[in-house]
């Protein structure tokens, strides 16, 4: 496409009224660097059934060759173009244009909970040193014929969380990190959150992992007030059945001992996150130097010394 | 030592999708120092798009069902011309791959006694693919992903490998690349590598391909001497959406055909009937009623004629739409609808009910799907031993879809996820055997890697030049126009003559702004590669004077028997020139061939 088909235009460029199909819009995009930026604004002819990501391109192709954007599949799978338009987060690719009100500026800017990298693309490796300190999956031992049983029933907990993208958008619009950036280092968030759900609802995992959320992963910060339910494009339902079950798991393995022992009773033995920690040599992941670092958590202290 | 950020280890694996990630946990649990470098954030590679399944016999739902019958149909999809080893340690070892997986963390639908379920899919005779709805490869990819962290695989994001470089002696030692982040060099320095890189679909304007499949790993294999084999072979999938226009391409999948959807052009008959090759006559029903009961009873019915090797169904679509009897977007219709309930079609097709849904504007429960062909996948690639996935570079390995051989001609939906698995865990296997045998530290001339960091930043000093996005625009219409799915002698030569002159523009093109996070300048780098893969493949399809699988010649309809015994292998030699030579199939043990003369059903 030509260059001339879209002219740099300053902000609060002239409103249309509801476009004709061969109108134009209006694309507001954030554009900068950790050292600061600002918007600038791209007149765009409007082509019908466009997504967001779309007109990205378009922009890209024409008059911003150098305009930085994450993208890969362009159909919801890979959980890569998040930004947020028009103030929410959302995927760009799975963002229909004429659902927005394009007789308004499209108004694109980076998911703003994690550092710049440059225009849209954004820092988000918080999220994979949050993946790092998961102790993992720990399977019981298999049949006598080597392979496992499972209920489909008794999977589709786990397989709904597992739906997760990883677009990061749960994190980006959560609160505890959002606003207060200190509680990077003490909250896993809330697409964390899930994995530990999954994992602590799959039928196989032998690892309990309830200290370490509490002691570790700010578990107890979160205040139920959904905004990552609202964002996530898989619609998993983050808080109801992720967070506020693992809040009750914690709870009750804290301070009930009926609960605890009842659980030690009816269900299979759960290994403690010490023990679920030597599964862990990924680079961040608990270890027992660290262990012996928390010690104020008794059963973390003693099994580090034992 | 070069001037800018080096590491060092025993195994770097290029590519982090399903194959790359296979490979770098083989090589972490065998104690090789070992890396994983990747073009996008871990756990966005293209698997991470795989719909269907990953196919493996394990007799769960068919107990009929067994490696020889896998073998059997994978070497029917591939028209012969599969590496029969490939085939045959791909068939025998995909279910130890699943279980693997499944002791990994990963949570496939169930059968109604528990154990993993596996539904149908084009050219495999029973009911194989074991699968999570239409989001498999997500659940594989995300499986993998964990199980390297878990390992402490140490993985480099965001970074493009330019080139690999040798030592004097000939053996792969460095790979030369930057991040995208900062437009910063870094050398890896390796005892062996693995290429994982996937495909090449980027090169045509209708794919489902993401922008990362730019052939990236063919091409630098190739440059650093390896044999290339069968590039003519892309598959051009049947059923990508047609519209909107921009998400053409986009990946409808073969799934919607193996749980009962059908297709219909816009007489609103069921035209595949019309289109059944003899050699999968005896497989195939020949009536609507007897296609139907199929599901229900593989036994005593045959296989509707919708659940044919793609590229018979592509082409068939291709016919229709070319006859007048297309959809109102020149597509064919995709009925599901009709055949399935509301809440069935929820369940099975999740993805595909979003994505219809929120990009189309379609209810896949109440209408039927507009589709016609898109450039999916290539079969051919590097050439690899089946039993290491070494290539013919000492210290080079490759595994997944950069790799040819166990596909032949064409791909069986469902080949590709098993594929990852059991290949990339044999090529980590080899590299990290190569690896702890070979002497010395590994090392590259400063002069030649000086002079890939230069090459690549050549466009920002250049003015008046290109942007890489109109080259790239250019070269997708000539792939897509004369080296499409229907072939011709003329059109592939002018097509040679086409990238000639887009290997000019290239050489000019100019980049604007800084190597910071810059994709006008990450498409640059691409472009050399996707102008070596898409001459590789056009010389592949002027060679290749007949139709077979992934290659449809209107000037050489048949097949030619001569043509089914080899494969066309190409190289680049150090002064840039191309040679092609045909080279034998390697013969086939009697017993293997037995399987194939067996009679169906």
């Amino acid at each position: 496409m030509s260059t001339q088909a879209a002219e740099l235009a300053g902000p609060g460029a002239a409103q249309s009224p509801a476009p004709a199909p061969d109108s134009t819009l209006t694309m507001r995009i954030w554009r900068g660097d950790p050292s600061g930026g600002a918007f600038v604004d791209y007149e765009m002819p409007a082509v019908e059934g466009e997504v967001v990501l779309d007109v990205v391109h378009r922009i890209q192709a024409g008059p911003a060759p150098d305009l930085a954007c994450r993208w890969n599949c362009k159909a919801g799978k890979c959980g890569s173009c998040s930004a947020e338009i028009n103030g929410v987060p959302r995927l760009m690719c799975m963002t229909r244009v004429d659902e927005l009100p394009v007789e308004e500026p499209v108004v694109v800017t980076p998911m703003r909970t994690f550092p710049i990298v440059r225009d849209l693309v954004t820092d988000v490796s918080f999220n994979y040193a949050m993946a790092r300190k998961v102790p993992p999956f720990s399977p019981e031992p298999p049949g006598p014929d080597g392979t496992y049983r499972m209920m489909q029933v008794d999977i589709e907990r786990g397989q709904e969380f597992r739906k997760c993208i990883e677009c990061f958008m749960c994190q980006d619009v959560c609160h505890v990190i959002r606003d207060h950036e200190a509680n990077k280092e003490i909250y896993a968030g809330p697409r964390m959150f899930i994995r530990y759900m999954e994992l602590e609802s799959h039928p196989l995992d032998t690892n309990d992992r309830r200290e370490l959320l509490r002691e570790r992963m700010g578990l107890g910060l979160c205040n139920i007030t959904k905004c990552c339910t609202e964002v996530c494009p898989e619609s998993i339902k983050i808080t109801d059945n992720a967070i506020i079950p693992l809040k009750e798991r914690v709870v009750d393995s804290s301070y009930d001992p009926v609960a605890w022992l009842g659980r030690k009773i009816l269900r299979r033995s759960k290994r403690s996150a010490a023990d679920a920690a030597e599964d862990a040599p990924a680079i961040s992941a608990p270890t027992r130097e660290d262990q012996a670092q928390w010690g104020q958590t008794a059963q973390w202290g003693q099994t580090a010394s034992s | 030592m070069p001037d800018h950020e080096t590491h060092d280890y025993d195994v770097v694996v290029i590519g982090a999708g399903g194959a790359g990630l296979r490979a770098a946990i083989e090589a972490k649990e065998r104690g090789l120092r070992t890396a994983l470098v990747c073009k996008s954030l871990l756990g966005k590679a293209h698997t991470v798009m795989a719909e269907g399944g990953a196919a493996a016999a394990m007799g769960n739902v068919w107990p009929e069902d067994n490696w020889q019958v896998h073998f059997r149909d994978t070497m029917r999809g591939g028209k012969f011309l599969n590496n029969w080893r490939m085939a045959q340690l791909h068939a025998q070892e995909a279910p130890d791959r699943i279980y693997e997986l499944e002791r990994w963390g990963a949570l496939f639908d169930r059968t109604k006694d528990g154990r993993i379920l596996q539904r149908d899919f084009g050219g495999h005779r029973y009911a194989r693919l074991a699968h999570v709805g239409d989001r498999t490869g997500l659940e594989m990819i995300r499986t993998l992903q964990q199980r390297a962290v878990a390992l402490g695989i140490e993985v480099f994001m965001e970074c493009k490998v330019l080139r690999l470089l040798a030592d004097t002696e000939g053996r792969a030692s460095a790979a030369v690349g930057y991040w995208r982040a900062t437009g910063e060099f870094v050398t890896f320095f390796a005892k062996a590598f693995v290429v994982a890189t996937g495909s090449i679909g980027r090169s045509w304007m209708y794919t489902s391909n993401s922008w990362e499949s730019t052939g990236d790993g063919h091409a630098m294999a190739a440059w650093a001497g390896a044999d290339v084999i069968d590039m003519e072979f892309v598959q051009f999938h049947p059923t990508g959406m047609v519209w909107p226009l921009s998400v053409r391409g986009l990946l409808v999948t073969e799934s919607v055909r193996g749980d009962g959807g059908v297709l219909r052009n816009s007489e609103g008959r069921r035209f595949m009937f019309d289109y059944i090759p003899p050699m999968f006559a005896p497989d195939t029903a020949d009536t609507e009623e007897e296609a139907d009961r199929w599901y229900d009873d593989h036994i005593n019915n045959r296989r509707p004629p919708e659940l044919l090797p793609r590229d018979e169904v592509a082409r068939s679509i291709n016919s229709e739409v070319k006859s007048g009897r297309g959809s109102p977007h020149g597509g064919v219709l995709l009925d599901i609808a009709s055949r399935r309930s509301p809440e069935y079609i929820r369940r099975r097709l999740p993805s595909m009910y979003h994505q219809f849904k929120e990009l189309a504007g379609v209810d896949i429960t109440a209408e039927p799907m507009e589709v016609g062909p898109t450039c999916h996948y290539v079969m051919g690639g590097v050439r690899v031993d089946a039993e290491t996935q070494a290539t013919t570079v000492s210290g080079l390995f490759a595994a997944g879809e950069v790799a040819a051989g166990l596909h032949g001609a064409n791909r069986l939906g469902g080949n590709s996820l098993s594929d990852l698995l059991v290949f990339g865990r044999r090529a980590g296997m080899a590299a990290s055997d190569f690896a702890v045998g070979r002497s010395g530290a590994p090392s590259a001339s400063e002069a030649e890697v000086s002079r890939v960091c230069e090459d690549a930043l050549e466009p920002f000093g250049r003015d008046g030049g290109e942007s890489a996005y109109d080259i790239h625009r250019a070269l997708q219409e000539t792939m897509q126009d004369l080296v499409g799915i229907i072939r011709t002698e003329s059109e592939l030569t002018q097509a040679l003559e086409e990238l000639d002159k887009l290997d000019d523009r290239a050489a000019k093109v100019s980049v604007t702004g800084t190597p910071v996070y810059n994709p006008g300048w990450n498409l640059a780098t691409d472009l050399p590669a996707m102008l070596t893969v898409s001459r590789l493949v056009t010389r592949g399809a002027i060679e290749r004077r007949e139709s077979r699988g992934g290659q449809t010649r209107e000037d050489y309809p048949k097949t030619d028997p001569e043509l089914g015994k080899v494969n066309l292998v190409q190289r680049i030699r150090g002064d840039g020139t191309y040679t092609l030579d045909r080279e034998p199939l390697g013969a086939m043990p009697s017993e293997l061939a037995a399987l194939l003369e067996e009679d169906s059903q």
